[in-house]
């Protein structure tokens, strides 16, 4: 695989900066516009660091109003738009073009309204993920969804990705979570999708925005749903001698008719990674391990983790470390939401997405290795067990261009095998630039073709966050 | 009912009768026929039976999914759930009883209906463990879009358009489920007596603790019943429900919570409210689903007054389904109290002559129609599918 192509830059548009910036200054407060080269620089990549373009100008609106006046204007202006959260997607999903115009959400991130009694939140797009379950924290409510990067990343990025996190295997993803949006659209209308209300009416519309990776509009309002905090949660270590043993476990557990709110896997080599940073006293001398994590009343969760511990010791467990403290279950966590960061520590990585059936990870962990040791790479595997959502992290340097290409290349072949398995390319990282020539390994040139159809009935011109999910020859055609 | 015209018995003869059929209105898409009083009247020229493209593909117990054949009876859906104590999580109504049918449910009627029983409220609805779908466009292509894992953000999710789209804009020829495991045992606290605004509080306050309820419902006065109840299902292992029954009885001490109802009281209960059995009789009454925010359930109510000749709460009053005289002033009188609360109304159940006459589902704002048509045109261009069967052409 070569690097990942951008769309060239259209040239009249690139003549007309300066006429876009004035035009752009004219509608927006200057607070809200980034037009000098080192303002711009900061908002050229997100978390695919790889990657950058700079992009023809940055706004950073304050209200829903002003989003839907810079639409206006790219619409008539014929320029592209690129949407931002935080900048944290993993997939490039918010890197910019170097014809396109960024809207940032950052400066809209106030919490409108919390309905404890009907046990939702509506909050502007650019609210962090935390910061939900921080504000309803104290009443002891929280926001399901919790990615890694739930610190720094939006809830307008993650209704973008419909991200993921740990704890999706009880409380599903973000659009599991998600009521209704604000949604502004490139023709510059504000529509208002969903409510408070759980049933959607008419056609999903949430549901198909959702996940859409910024390209049929700009959300900048969400409701979501809050939920009630369990008494307790603890999480339990296992350790096993195989990856096999720790697979079935897995399945064992999933078939026992026990639903745990957590199943997180490590392999030895992100175990090592992990624990000489974060300290979270994992076991060093074992080649799997899982966390797997229950709620309720305390005597609740000693009969389910008695009933779990069974099966794993069925599975010839090595290390058992159930949590007997609230301190000693945020350590265990730490380290596995650590895990990305520490690995950054020691090597450059790309983080594959792919998901494959559960009763299959067994086989696609074996497969993984192999593909990396056929690059001459390492990888440490850290992912959700539970729903089969894998992240290889590929590690290579990336000051040496041969080794970026066959990590990129690496990652690619692990990809389409998860689609071989009967998986999917990603499973909460979203498509981005990363895996859009991949798509069409996923899907048939007609599926391709519907889901375009689909988007141009929002965006006619594919001009909302473009470059990424599509291929590009299958855009210009 | 008219015998189906198609009756396709492989995926390709279906794709080829709707490539062959590139007309306005050229075929009605028929599962067992038994919600076809629901949505507005067919007009469709043809009926396409899919009860032979039946059987289930694949149950993975292990892997919690189940994928079938769009004429596949739920029956035999449920009957393979049971042999692995799995279940489907939006607890799918028995569309029957309410619409006076019979013959077999199948899975391509509840996805295109994406009705969600009680445990929406914490297991998700339809579209929340429909995690993939095979089917025919409007130009007689198959196409899949989802997968078999849970967890999947590759592309744009057509799944959710097409679930609870009524057949117009796509032949669903296979579905997949999520599932979960059944249960061990259940128990239904029963608050007797409660007026609606004590009601509503209860459900809240209910819903608002960390003890996971999975139905929160009230059920009216009158239906054969001389006071109402207000009914709060916990479902789990034994010990664990044993414990939360006990919590939730002292957290609504005020409420008089010491009736419990177990199995098979409570399953039996909760398979009425998800089939509407209190409403579903006399059978000339127009039977509405109002969607609301759920702390205004009671408030819909009074605004609706005697309109409403008899009623339940789901969802902890999020869902509120009305009996009414089937007559357009009633429709009117509805309609205008849900938006005074800002809900929508969807007419279940009514004679054609009504479904044909005013708006079956709520009517989009005028941006969601126009995307609603261009959706239409992008799936279906030439129409084909179910003409009509949401919203006037």
């Amino acid at each position: 695989m070569s690097e990942i192509a951008f769309p060239v830059p259209d040239p009249t548009i690139l003549a007309r900066r300066a006429e876009i910036h004035a035009g752009l200054a004219a509608i927006l407060p200057p607070q809200a516009l980034i037009v000098d080269e080192t303002g711009r620089r900061a908002f050229e990549t997100d978390a695919l660091t790889a990657y950058r373009r700079l992009p023809l100008a940055v706004t950073l609106p304050r209200t829903t109003e002003e989003v839907a006046r810079v639409m206006r204007f790219c619409r008539e202006a014929g320029v592209n738009v690129t949407p931002r959260g935080a900048g944290t997607s993993l997939s490039g999903g918010a890197i910019p073009l170097e014809d396109s115009v960024v809207v940032g959400l950052s400066k809209m991130n106030a919490i409108l309204e919390i309905n404890l009694a009907d046990r939702y939140a509506r909050v502007e797009a650019g609210v962090t993920n935390l910061g939900i379950s921080e504000a309803v924290g104290p009443e002891g409510f929280f926001y399901a969804p919790d990615p890694s990067s739930q610190l720094a990343c939006t809830i307008g990025g993650n209704i973008a990705m419909n991200s993921g996190g740990a704890h999706c295997l009880k409380y599903g993803v973000t659009i599991n979570n998600l009521l209704g949006v604000k949604l502004v659209t490139y023709e510059g209308e504000i529509v208002e999708i969903g409510g408070p209300a759980l049933d959607p009416e008419g056609v999903d519309w949430l549901g198909l925005i959702c996940g859409a990776e910024g390209q049929l509009g700009i959300v900048t309002e969400a409701t979501v749903r809050l939920l009630r905090l369990a008494e307790g949660a603890r999480p339990v270590l296992f350790g096993f001698d195989s990856a096999d043993q720790a697979g079935q476990c897995v399945a064992d557990i999933l078939g026992s008719g026990i639903l745990p709110v957590a199943m997180e896997y490590m392999d030895k080599p992100a175990i090592h990674i992990t624990e000489n940073f974060a300290h979270a006293g994992y076991p060093m001398d074992v080649e799997a391990m899982l966390i797997v994590e229950v709620e309720g009343g305390a005597r609740e969760m000693a009969i389910e983790l008695d009933k779990i511990t069974a099966i794993a010791q069925k599975h010839g467990v090595r290390t058992i470390r159930e949590s007997q403290s609230a301190m000693e279950s945020a350590q265990i966590w730490k380290g596995r939401k650590s895990a990305f960061g520490a690995t950054g520590r020691i090597a450059d990585y790309i983080c594959m997405d792919g998901t494959v059936p559960t009763s299959r990870l067994p086989e696609a962990l074996r497969r993984t290795g192999e593909i990396c040791a056929s690059y001459g790479l390492g990888v440490a595997n850290v992912f959700h067990a539970g729903d089969g959502n894998m992240h290889p992290l590929i590690l290579y340097n990336c000051n040496d261009a041969s080794e970026q290409q066959k990590a990129e290349s690496a990652g690619a072949d692990i990809l389409k095998m998860c689609v071989e398995l009967g998986g999917c390319l990603t499973g909460e990282h979203g498509v981005g630039i990363e895996k859009r020539d991949l798509m069409s390994h996923q899907y048939s040139a007609a599926e391709l073709d519907q889901q375009m159809r689909v988007r141009k009935i929002f965006d006619p011109q594919a001009r909302m966050n473009p470059g990424k999910v599509f291929p590009l020859e299958e855009r210009a055609a | 009912m008219s015998e189906a015209v198609f009756a396709p018995t492989d995926e390709a003869q279906a794709a080829e009768i709707v490539r062959a059929s590139q007309i306005p209105g050229a075929i009605d898409i028929v599962g067992g026929d038994t919600r076809r009083g629901f949505g507005r009247p067919r007009v469709g020229a043809r009926q396409m039976s899919m009860a032979k493209l039946s059987g289930i593909v694949f149950h993975e117990p292990a892997e919690m999914i189940l994928r079938a054949r769009s004429g596949t009876p739920m029956r035999a859906i449920e009957a393979s759930l049971d042999a692995h104590k799995q279940i489907l999580p939006f607890e799918p109504m028995d569309p029957r009883p309410l619409w006076g049918t019979t013959g077999e449910p199948t899975v391509g009627g509840l996805v295109a209906t994406a009705l969600s029983g009680p445990r929406r409220i914490s297991a998700g609805a339809v579209r929340d463990s429909l995690i993939g779908l095979r089917f025919v466009n409007g130009a007689g292509e198959i196409l899949n879009t989802g997968g078999r894992v849970m967890k999947n953000v590759t592309g744009l999710d057509l799944v959710k358009i097409l679930c609870g789209s009524h057949g117009t804009l796509g032949l669903t020829l296979e579905a997949t489920f999520k599932l979960l495991p059944r249960p061990e045992t259940e128990a239904t606290i029963v608050l007797r007596r409660l007026d609606d605004i004590s009601a509503i509080e209860a459900m809240s306050r209910a819903l608002g603790s960390p003890y996971g309820l999975s139905g929160v419902a009230t059920i009216h006065a009158g239906m054969g019943r001389d006071f109402p109840r207000t009914l709060l299902r916990l479902e789990g292992f034994s010990e664990s429900v044993a414990y939360r029954v006990e919590r939730l009885q002292t957290l609504l001490a005020e409420y008089d919570p010491r009736h419990v109802l177990n199995p098979p009281e409570s399953d039996r209960m909760w398979r009425s409210i998800r089939d509407l059995d209190f409403l579903a009789e006399p059978r000339e009454r127009a039977i509405w689903r109002v969607s609301v925010k759920p702390s205004l359930g009671a408030q819909l109510l009074k605004h609706i007054g005697q309109t409403a000749l008899a009623s339940l709460l789901d969802w902890g009053g999020g869902i509120v389904w009305i009996a009414s005289d089937a007559t357009e002033a009633a429709a009117t009188t509805i309609r205008a109290a849900t938006r005074a609360c800002g809900g929508h109304a969807t007419l279940m159940r009514a004679a054609d002559w009504l479904r044909g006459r005013i708006d079956v589902f709520e009517p989009p704002s005028p941006w969601a129609m126009a995307q609603t048509q261009k959706l239409k045109a992008s799936l279906d261009p030439h129409g084909v599918f179910n003409a009509g069967r949401m919203y006037r052409l």
